[in-house]
């Protein structure tokens, strides 16, 4: 049990910790430092935002954006120079362009199938259980009333 | 009938995206640097650090530009390829010593042979960062205007030499600036 809770403790602990600290002047630079380095993905681990990751080329992305924000360049300027670099593929938040339509609409379309299904699917089974459904309150009636025949004269034969 | 042809049909597709899923490279990102011009840099020379090397340098020439380094285990492996393509001499080679300490990598080169016509040192891999490069070892092809060909990443295997670089550089050299 006790290891349990050390298992929860750390699983919980681990999510928002930065791996270097930088402080900039202008806090709402700062601010774009904290989101910019959230939404620009680390090439080594795939999976992690360069906040995330502490790569060597994560820990020179980091500092890279901390530059430029010190020189007062813009997040466009910032997110600019990566996709020139890496590609869209250094976004976790890719632009909604001609190439990458399909990862945006994607989404949207799966649901929209998946719930025309559903109603596809609801719709012929009730068109189908109608009929059926009138057909066996029918014979429980006639079953019903033989029961109480059954029950009243009480022999079947 | 109907009722068996829609899940098989619905099976085949699913085992259409599985098998491109599968045969998909996510470490292959695709460079944006093809058919542009290879971005600039003045940067010093391993084996005389006060002279400096600029890609203006190697303009007219065809050119790869490997970024390699002594702690990296893929470039261990890529080493006596690059050596064997040097001895043929179809175009220059630059390597981009990324993030290494220069007497190590220049320990590297004594011991395991120097394929490199001259190396340029990038201690803090800026250079690396203009490059996009994210996984070392990684190889550029540049033509005699600058432009870069081809990106290669990840260590070159004998095969790449044959089917990919010796029939590029060929086209590359016939070309004329």
């Amino acid at each position: 049990m006790k290891c349990l809770f050390f298992m929860l403790f750390l699983m919980t602990s681990t999510s928002s910790y930065a791996v270097d600290y930088r402080q900039l002047s202008d806090p709402k630079q700062q601010e774009n430092y904290e989101t910019l380095t959230k939404e620009l993905r680390c090439l080594v681990c795939q999976n992690q935002t360069i906040a995330d990751s502490n790569a060597e080329l994560a820990a020179d992305l980091r500092r890279q954006v901390y530059e430029m924000l010190e020189k007062g360049q813009s997040r466009e300027e910032i997110v600019q120079f990566m996709t020139d670099r890496y590609g869209d593929f250094v976004l976790y938040k890719p632009a909604f362009k001609g190439k990458t339509t399909l990862l945006w609409i994607a989404p949207i379309l799966f649901l929209l199938l998946g719930l025309s299904t559903v109603f596809f699917f609801i719709r012929r089974k009730k068109a189908s259980n109608q009929p059926v459904d009138s057909d066996s309150l029918q014979t429980n009636k006639e079953k019903q009333k033989k029961i109480h025949h059954l029950l009243e004269k009480g022999d079947a034969s | 009938m109907l009722k068996f042809i829609i899940p098989l049909l619905l099976f085949i597709i699913l085992s259409i995206f599985l098998a491109l899923g599968l045969n998909l490279k996510p470490s292959d990102i695709p460079s944006p640097f093809i058919n542009k011009l290879a971005p600039n840099f003045s940067a010093s020379k391993l084996s005389a650090p006060e002279q400096k090397l600029t890609p203006a340098d190697l303009k007219g020439q065809v050119w790869l530009f490997n970024v390699w380094a002594s702690w990296c285990v893929s470039c261990r492996a890529e080493h006596p390829i690059l050596n064997q393509l040097a001895q043929q001499h179809a175009a220059v080679i630059v390597g981009l010593n990324y993030k290494d300490e220069p007497s190590n990598a220049k320990n590297w080169l004594n011991t395991l042979g120097n394929p490199y016509d001259v190396s340029i040192m990038d201690q803090d891999g800026r250079i690396g960062i203009d490059y996009g490069v994210y996984g070392v070892p990684e190889t550029f092809v540049i033509d005699k205007k600058g432009l870069i060909r081809y990106k290669h990443t990840g260590p070159i295997s004998p095969d790449d030499v044959q089917q990919i670089f010796l029939p590029l550089i060929a086209k590359l050299q016939a070309e004329t600036e």
